[in-house]
């Protein structure tokens, strides 16, 4: 596969490289900044603030807190100072690396997301191998066998991939195996191993269970990547240099393979960074359906309790994540298609 | 010396010149239509599409029974499967459904009664209601032929409230198909405003409305919805909440379209005929409304079409969690709400029907959509 | 031109029809002629008239739906059984996609392509493709064939040959990129080289360099070139034999003198005149071929050209197609002016 991604930077070119990506790291810590007052932002639009839901969700079940108490627990948590303050009080923490206190599970914020962490990871990952893994060999035959009975096929798969919430496909693959086969695909562990600490053994668990939520998370993904990698190489084809290395005498699946399928991919190199970002977001609601112990209903339920250290830290994760994969997606891109150096100039 | 070369009276063997001008003469719409025309797919879901607005335009006439008129006693009626022949001819009923208390749960259980069948027809009378607000009637498509009988037809069963879901089902469509095309209108106006600045003017707006648009499509959607949709007062009538989702997803989903409208404007504005423009003394105004919006309003049309699926799929997901459009309003996410855990679903899975109709809907844009681009690009292939 | 026992390559009665939904294109429509070894064959005619496919059917990357559906290739060769002597290898009947004709593209038929800027592959440095040529053919090691890439871009007159390897495409002029693809055409010294359009996408300094080069590679090696272009200038300059197609079918054939000095056919006769003098009369019009090419769909019945010929004769040139037919020593022409044969259909 040597010739399919020849190493491509000469001497002269690796400082712009290096410099390209040390400008990128430099404008991180600004950008978070930044994504700190909006996320801050954002976490105060709600009225009220984590007592006010905490109070309603007890006088909802019937138990009840005096005023004082609540003024109490206010100045407490720090619910009290100005907003500016907080947002200062909250800002020190992170720089200091203290993602503060769950208000609701009394726990470091850190060993909550911690735990899901290893999780939330695998889960995109798994979702993520098995999208391009099926979507661009499913797209390079599609292009290269158009409008035959499989291109067909894919192409319906492909549509209906793309119009299926994925929280109803969660729906209708648990329903159908409940209602045929009898069993329950909630969660991601046995019974025997949901609580238990980390091991071989809850790894293989794990492993045994994390293929059908990451088939749902992956299918809108898979089906758009296939009909863009085959719109990609039809475009391709019919180039005059895939002419050109067919009149040497290439072999047709070779030459298929180092040239037009190469160039097909350049664009979508640059979107493996947006990724990452989304499968975490998407897994959101089918985490909900599914019962999955990812970050997913965590951060579900610190939005809506206003839980505002646990919320607060998942988002600016999050942002993060997002501003890395970006950075990668520039790194790859730029690697990978060398005519994107020059246009950097 | 040059020879003469006499014009030979040659049988012209190309394209009658009468075609060749009406290809020459059609208008830029009139090709688009064209070409969209060939794509049958396309004019399908198109149709498709047309059925689901006509839902949107009367929900009362296609449903029979009030949606919201709960009964917990008939709750969970399941699908009555419509039968057409019987032993006196063409008779169209579904099958009266018969209870039993569940000892244990003390639930009722409903299955279908063969023996006793309610005869169906179309455009039978039952309640009354207001079309668009403008005149009364109370004619119905589909209902059982006598108004006044026991047993209700419920072609999508009931909920645990006992509703009928048909009926809500209509209703549904209502809310679900309007906050598209609205929130995607919004995001229009937004997105060729700003997109249209900085792809037209550059410079230093250019930059700032690019960070501006980067900064916000790196945020994650689903917590910026959760965020905006919780921050909504709960005592908001359903209405108001209907306007404040439709915004909010406009204001997440303008970015993508800014971005398509600044790259087009960018392109165009290096064409030779926009130089011609300027040369020839147009004002900044004329150029864009004149000669630049026109080269890509079908563009702009085919990218937005392709929008409204994923601001479905948006409402869709919002409702679900129960941070959309709220009850007593219903749209396909409230709907698919009751569907929300395996032991319901388990026990009625006809409360999942939404999930398909969303599906169907959000296909037909894609697939107009996509007819609609292929047909506006005329460089495609 | 040397005397040899028999052509180099033979193509006869070649008939390449593409399958469309709207009805059948028969883009070359029963065409033969003779290339001899170190003979300049050229080829002349406006777009559209088969130029293309008939080399691109020589070489059998004729892209679908196009097909042979008649007629033989016949190219010869020394026997591969190690017999000695010589065989005839009839291309039209390999397997498009198979071992035999693979070896023969590139190696003994090599192709120099219209566009040197789209037909080299750009994410690709140049000495990865001709590399990838040589090898393809010849049983040498990776350094080896770098040895004699750097050495074919010596012989076209690239400067700082080595270096030039490891650029790409972009990053070379005009002039030098076509010099460099028809360095890994030559890198396999072909016996027959197909320059299709060489000349049209570059300006006249580089097309006077381009034509003095190829003139004197053909020397040096004693390749045959079929020289395709519809720039008769380019024609009288290089070739040594003329073949006029229209439509699909041979008009006439002759050596070069004879074409530009006794042209036989209204065709050929008419397309000379329309080539703008230098010493024609002042405020005289150019005479120009009336009518138009007609579309593929509805092709003229009888002889291709008869509805915009001066010297039609009714009855006759639209009712039977003439034949290909000797008129002279070396000189043939498909006119009822000077026959009466009607060709196959």
């Amino acid at each position: 596969m040597s010739s399919v991604f020849p190493a491509s930077l000469s001497l002269w070119e690796i400082p712009r490289m290096l410099r390209f990506i040390i400008t990128r790291l430099l404008l991180l810590p600004l950008l978070m900044l930044l994504f700190t007052v909006v996320v801050f932002a954002l976490l105060q639009a709600p009225p009220g603030d984590f007592l006010t839901s905490y109070v309603a969700m007890l006088a909802s079940s019937g138990s009840s807190m005096d005023a004082a108490q609540v003024e109490a627990l206010r100045r407490q948590f720090g619910l009290d100072q100005p907003v500016h303050i907080r947002y200062l009080l909250w800002l020190g923490s992170i720089v200091r690396g203290d993602l503060g206190l769950s208000l609701e599970y009394q726990r470091p914020s850190s060993e909550l997301i911690g735990e899901r962490m290893l999780v939330t990871v695998l889960l995109a990952l798994f979702a993520f191998a098995l999208t391009w893994i099926v979507a661009i060999p499913a797209g390079i035959y599609s292009a290269m066998h158009k409008n035959t009975a499989l291109d067909y096929l894919f192409a319906v798969l492909n549509y209906i991939g793309v119009a299926t919430p994925n929280f109803m496909l969660a729906l209708i693959l648990m329903w159908v195996a409940f209602s045929n086969f009898g069993m329950m695909i909630t969660g991601l562990f046995s019974p025997e191993y949901t609580q238990a600490p980390w091991s071989l053994g809850r790894f293989i668990d794990l492993l045994k269970h994390i293929w059908l939520p990451a088939i749902v998370l992956g299918v809108a993904g898979t089906a758009r990547l296939t009909r863009i990698m085959r719109a990609n190489l039809l475009d391709e084809l019919n180039k005059p240099y895939v002419v050109t290395a067919r009149a040497k005498g290439m072999p047709e699946w070779k030459l298929v393979i180092k040239y037009p399928v190469r160039l097909a991919l350049s664009p979508i190199i640059s979107t493996v960074g947006w990724y990452l970002p989304q499968l975490f977001s998407g897994s959101l609601i089918v985490a909900t359906v599914m019962n999955l112990p990812n970050i997913g209903p965590l951060l579900l339920r610190s939005l809506i309790q206003q839980d505002m250290y646990l919320a607060g830290s998942i988002l600016l994760i999050y942002c993060m994540l997002t501003i890395v994969g970006t950075l990668i997606s520039d790194i790859l891109l730029a690697l990978f298609d060398p005519r994107i150096q020059m246009e950097g100039t | 010396m040059a020879d003469e070369i006499q014009d030979a009276d040659a049988p012209s063997s190309e394209l009658s010149s009468k075609d060749e001008d009406r290809v020459s003469v059609a208008s830029n719409w009139k090709l688009v239509w064209w070409r969209f025309r060939k794509n049958r797919l396309a004019v399908a879901s198109a149709i498709v599409l047309l059925m689901f607005y006509a839902v949107v335009l009367v929900p009362d006439f296609f449903g029979n029974q009030d949606p919201e008129a709960t009964d917990a006693f008939l709750a969970f009626i399941p699908v009555q499967r419509i039968s057409f022949f019987d032993n006196t001819g063409f008779n169209p009923s579904v099958p009266d459904v018969v209870g039993t208390r569940n000892a244990v749960t003390l639930k009722m259980e409903w299955v279908p009664d063969e023996t006793v069948r309610i005869p169906i027809a179309l455009f039978v009378r039952g309640y009354k209601y207001k079309v668009l607000d403008l005149f009364e009637t109370d004619i119905h498509l589909i209902d059982a032929k006598d108004p006044k009988s026991k047993g209700r037809p419920h072609f999508l069963g009931t909920d645990r409230l006992g509703r009928d879901q048909w009926s809500r089902m209509m209703f549904g469509t209502r809310t679900s198909m309007t906050v598209g095309l609205v929130a995607v209108a919004l995001s229009m106006i937004l997105g060729v405003l700003l997109g249209g600045i900085s792809g037209y003017f550059g410079g230093w707006l250019d930059m700032v409305i690019q960070r501006v648009i980067e900064l916000l499509q790196s945020l994650p959607t689903i917590p910026i919805w959760l965020m905006m949709t919780a921050a909504l007062p709960q005592d908001w009538r359903p209405e108001q909440v209907f306007l404040a989702i439709t915004i909010i997803l406009a204001f997440i989903g303008w970015t993508t379209l800014a971005r398509e409208i600044r790259g087009r404007f960018l392109s165009l504005r290096e064409e030779d005929f926009i130089l011609a423009a300027e040369l020839a003394g147009c004002s900044h105004l004329r150029i864009i409304l004149r000669h630049m919006v026109p080269a890509f309003t079908s563009h702009i049309i085919a990218a937005s079409t392709l929008a409204i699926p994923v601001m479905i799929i948006s409402e869709t997901s919002l409702s679900f969690l129960g941070l959309g459009i709220r009850p007593p309003a219903i749209s396909w996410g409230v709907l698919l709400q009751e569907a929300q855990n395996i032991q319901t679903v388990a026990l009625a899975p006809w409360l999942m029907f939404p999930g398909l109709v969303v599906i169907i809907a959000v296909l037909a844009y894609n697939l107009v959509g996509d007819g609609l681009r292929d047909a506006a690009d005329p460089y495609g292939h | 031109m040397n005397a040899q026992n028999g052509p180099l390559l033979s193509v006869r009665d070649l008939k390449t029809y593409f399958m469309m939904d709207e009805g059948v294109v028969k883009a070359v429509d029963g065409v033969s002629f003779d290339v001899h070894a170190g003979q300049i064959f050229g080829i002349v005619g406006e777009s559209g008239c088969g130029k293309s496919v008939t080399v691109k059917s020589i070489l059998r990357i004729v892209e679908a739906p196009g097909k042979i559906v008649h007629g033989q290739i016949l190219l010869r060769r020394s026997r591969q059984d190690g017999t000695g002597g010589e065989e005839e290898l009839d291309l039209a009947k390999l397997d498009a996609r198979g071992q035999e004709i693979r070896s023969i593209r590139g190696a003994q038929i090599a192709l120099i392509p219209q566009e040197p800027m789209a037909s080299f592959s750009p994410v690709h440095t140049i000495g990865n493709q001709i590399v990838e040529t040589i090898m393809l053919h010849q049983p040498i090691d990776r350094k080896a064939a770098r040895n004699l890439a750097c050495d074919m871009l010596k012989d076209v007159g690239v400067p700082m040959p080595e270096r030039r390897l490891d650029e790409y495409s972009w990053q070379l002029s005009g002039g030098l990129r076509q010099r460099a693809i028809i360095a890994m055409a030559l890198s396999c010294n072909p016996r027959l080289l197909i320059a299709d359009e060489p000349t049209t996408a570059v300006d006249v300094t580089t097309q006077a360099q381009v034509l003095r080069l190829l003139r004197q590679l053909q020397r040096e090696r004693n390749s045959a070139i079929i020289f395709i272009t519809h720039d008769l200038g380019v024609i009288a300059q290089m070739a040594d034999f003329v073949m006029v197609m229209y439509l699909g079918l041979v008009m006439e054939q002759g050596p070069v003198d004879d074409i530009f000095h006794a042209p036989k056919h209204p065709y050929t006769q008419a397309l000379l005149r329309s080539i703008p003098s230098i010493r024609s009369q002042p405020r005289v019009s150019l005479p120009t071929i009336s009518g138009s090419i007609p579309h593929p769909f509805n092709k003229p019945s009888g002889c291709p050209f008869h509805p915009r010929c001066i010297k039609r004769m009714p009855g006759r040139c639209d009712a039977r197609t003439p034949a290909l037919q000797a008129v002279g020593d070396k000189q043939l022409v498909s006119c009822f002016l000077y026959h009466d044969v009607e060709g196959s259909e």
